[in-house]
């Protein structure tokens, strides 16, 4: 995956979950310091994963952003109530990542 | 190239823009000029070196020297001296100028326009402060094309991600089939006029704060002298001008130097 790569060129450890609910899964075992997060997976799609995200306990800690092909301002509204920290439209480049990681404090 | 087409194109951006085109930037004729050989029925650069050198129409010389001064830019570009403007220098605006309830600020190289609307954002932002308050914003460019698209306010997708928080964008941009407009709001405090930082300076009028950020390191030694004491004519003694991260005044005038722990910022020494 494209993103996995230019997260590691940034110096990043990586793990990645297939869907929302593995992703959960993997927080509560630990939380990361970072998200970058899909909008449509299956089972369970990134916006319901961000609102059980920000449930947990300790679950307001990871800095969530959005990486997605859904770029209208409805869906972005949504992402940002829901707790989303940045969002990424795609297509994006590895500049973009960056930034956008540095906006939120991630670099 | 060949070394004399080269040099023939350099003279012209020195004596319309003040531009210094570097052997290093020799790449940036191929893909900045070729769109403006089509514009102009040229097959490519040799025909456009061909015609400057037989027939110079002053429109081709204008269309060379707009394509080869425009830059890309970024909202909130480098970040740290929007914070330094916003935490510091509009702060003391607003109580330096408490009495007058105005202030100007210059854009001297607005390109595309996002320093500029950068400038609108972080206003609009401290709006409760600046309730009853005349500022102004202008952005000025050698390009006229470029002002036209910073006049639209209209980005790419790429372009609204680039400096950008995602809450700003939201907040005072609409989208526009697949591009993002910057709100009426932001587009009525910033006023764009084609403007030749190797001309008079005088028509501007006076400005509180100067941003002249990245233009001066395309510039001679001579010319950024120039340009720097015209800007310190045109602000008040509390004045202050932002320059770019590889730019400074040092070496190059007394009129100004380096406002200590703000970095990029520079005020009159009053010499």
């Amino acid at each position: 995956m494209v993103a996995r790569k230019i997260l590691q060129e940034l110096g990043f450890e990586t793990l990645e979950a297939a869907d929302g609910q593995e992703a959960l899964d993997v927080c509560k075992q630990k939380m990361p310091d970072g998200v970058l997060l899909d909008w449509n997976m299956p089972v369970m799609d990134g916006l319901q994963y961000l609102v059980e995200l920000r449930a947990l306990p300790g679950g307001d800690t990871p800095i969530v952003v959005f990486c997605t092909t859904e770029n209208d301002i409805e869906h972005i509204q949504k992402a940002i109530e829901a707790g989303a920290n940045e969002y990424i439209m795609k297509p994006f480049d590895s500049e973009i990542i960056q930034v956008k990681f540095s906006q939120v404090g991630l670099l | 190239m060949k070394p004399e087409d080269f040099d023939l194109i350099r003279k012209i951006l020195r004596e319309r823009s003040g531009l210094v085109l570097g052997e290093e930037k020799a790449y940036l004729l191929e893909s900045r000029l070729v769109p403006v050989a089509r514009k102009h029925g040229l097959a490519g650069l040799d025909e456009i070196v061909q015609k400057v050198r037989t027939a110079p129409a002053e429109n081709l010389l204008v269309d060379i020297t707009e394509a080869m001064t425009t830059n890309e830019s970024f909202f909130f570009r480098d970040v740290k001296p929007f914070d330094l403007f916003r935490d510091n220098i509009l702060k003391d605006l607003i109580e330096s100028r408490a009495a007058k309830k105005s202030f100007r600020i210059w854009c001297a190289a607005a390109s595309s326009g996002q320093e500029s609307y950068s400038l609108a954002i972080l206003l609009k932002e401290a709006a409760a402060k600046l309730a009853g308050w005349r500022t102004e914003i202008v952005g000025t460019d050698i390009s006229k094309e470029i002002l036209a698209r910073a006049t639209e306010g209209k980005y790419s997708q790429f372009e609204v991600q680039r400096g950008l928080a995602i809450q700003l964008l939201v907040k005072y941009f609409t989208k526009e089939g697949e591009q993002w407009r910057i709100s009426q709001d932001l587009r009525d405090m910033v006023s764009f006029r084609e403007f030749n930082l190797l001309n008079d300076f005088t028509p501007l009028g006076k400005f509180d704060v100067v941003f002249c950020r990245n233009v001066l390191i395309y510039f001679d030694q001579e010319t950024k002298k120039k340009v720097l004491e015209r800007i310190a004519l045109m602000l008040p003694p509390d004045g202050v001008v932002f320059l770019g991260g590889a730019e400074t005044v040092l070496g190059i005038t007394d009129k100004f130097e380096p406002v200590p722990g703000q970095r990029g910022i520079y005020k009159l020494t009053g010499k």
